[in-house]
């Protein structure tokens, strides 16, 4: 058992990475790579609240909705769980935390609407995993989206410096610096076939 | 009414140039790097978002007066969701093969940023008739913003175009690859802002606000 949640979390976090093979919270990724300490910051508040909204939308969806064939309206209640959720977290984050708030409150709101988090409790159902199963596909997705940021943001301080010229400033350069790093992740598929 | 005909055009072709969805406003970028292998998925995707978002645009502007402003972003949630789930069982069992590449990311357009920003942005201030208009403007630009990324990507990749072969080789295979989806968008992004910059006189950076969203 504990092979098979290795794999999935190994899988999750390098092989099918949410950024570099699956293309997910590209937005968020592009947005917050600027700066080093805000991608900390983000990558911590994203892993939490996925392995969270994972537990909580596996427990409703087995327990809940499948029980009355409810199937059918997953899209619709996962959004709702995770929008819930998060709206909990920041309030309960403002009264109990103050200090963690003011560093995290920003990307907390951001995090709703946010595909990257949407879509664990969706592979997750389509993929028909267990309990523990799902909480590790949080994990290791979290762990894997931490680890495009971090990189993104190390490499994009030093873009700064660079003489990029003037039609791909900004956005076209990341794209294409972001191609560079999914090649090089390109090398890890195949090490675990699913 | 020759005025208000005038400004319909100018919404639609608005979406498609001057505020395109993917290439000038960076919005919901995650499916036009994920689903663009090939011309016909990225038409296929492109038709999805194009209905979710003028469906979602004109069921806002009707409610828009209902609507209490202190819940306005879950009521639209609910309405893009229940939009997206339509489309997802339409596709689920009416295009069975490409639902099985991309059935993940049809159930995510349900978080695209640049379908609730409209809803936000025009639709919950604007007439319906308008509304609709736009969302299909906007709708078009992204369909076309696909159809151009995987019409790159297909044929640098697989030597053909919408299925037919043409070059009868792969020239790039790396184009059809995840990689090379980053490649074809940094590099149209940058072509449209060089086209802006040299033949328009613009400044390469776009007018609306909401840039770099989530």
């Amino acid at each position: 058992m504990f092979k098979d949640l290795g794999t999935i979390f190994i899988a999750s976090a390098i092989i099918n990475n949410f950024v570099f093979s699956r293309y997910l919270g590209l937005c968020i990724f592009f947005g917050v790579s600027k700066r080093m300490e805000t991608a900390v910051g983000m990558s911590m508040t994203f892993t939490s609240v996925m392995v969270i909204s994972a537990a909580l939308s596996w427990l409703v969806y087995n327990l809940v909705m499948l029980p009355v064939h409810l199937g059918f309206l997953k899209i619709i209640v996962f959004i709702g769980i995770v929008a819930g959720f998060v709206q909990a977290a920041d309030t309960i984050l403002k009264k109990t935390n103050p200090v963690l708030y003011h560093k995290l409150g920003i990307y907390l709101v951001l995090i709703t609407t946010n595909c990257i988090i949407l879509a664990v409790p969706v592979i997750n159902a389509d993929e028909k995993y267990t309990f523990m199963q799902s909480l590790t596909l949080g994990l290791g997705s979290g762990a894997g989206f931490s680890l495009a940021l971090i990189i993104m943001a190390s490499i994009r301080e030093k873009l700064e410096l660079a003489n990029v010229p003037k039609p791909f400033q900004g956005m076209p350069i990341a794209f294409i610096v972001t191609g560079l790093i999914a090649l090089a992740f390109m090398g890890f598929s195949g090490m675990i076939t699913m | 009414m020759a005025e208000n005909k005038h400004s319909l055009l100018k919404l639609i072709t608005n979406g498609i140039f001057s505020e395109n969805p993917v290439f000038k406003l960076a919005l919901s970028l995650c499916p036009a790097v994920a689903v663009t292998t090939s011309v016909k998925n990225g038409f296929l995707m492109g038709v999805a978002v194009l209905f979710v978002m003028t469906m979602v645009n004109i069921t806002v502007s009707i409610f828009r007066k209902l609507i209490n402003p202190k819940v306005r972003i879950p009521a639209y949630i609910l309405i893009i969701a229940t939009y997206v789930s339509i489309t997802d069982m339409v596709m689920a069992a009416y295009a069975r093969s490409a639902y099985k590449e991309m059935g993940l990311y049809i159930q995510l357009i349900v978080v695209f940023a640049i379908i609730i920003s409209r809803a936000e942005l025009f639709a919950s201030k604007n007439r319906v008739v308008p509304s609709a208009v736009d969302g299909f403007g906007m709708g078009l630009g992204f369909l076309g913003a696909l159809v151009l990324v995987g019409a790159v990507r297909e044929f640098a990749g697989k030597g053909s175009l919408a299925g037919i072969s043409i070059i009868g080789a792969n020239p790039i295979l790396m184009m059809v690859l995840p990689a090379g989806g980053f490649f074809a968008i940094g590099l149209l992004m940058g072509l449209f802002n060089w086209i802006e910059v040299k033949y328009f006189g613009g400044t390469g950076g776009s007018p609306g606000g909401g840039h770099g969203g989530h």
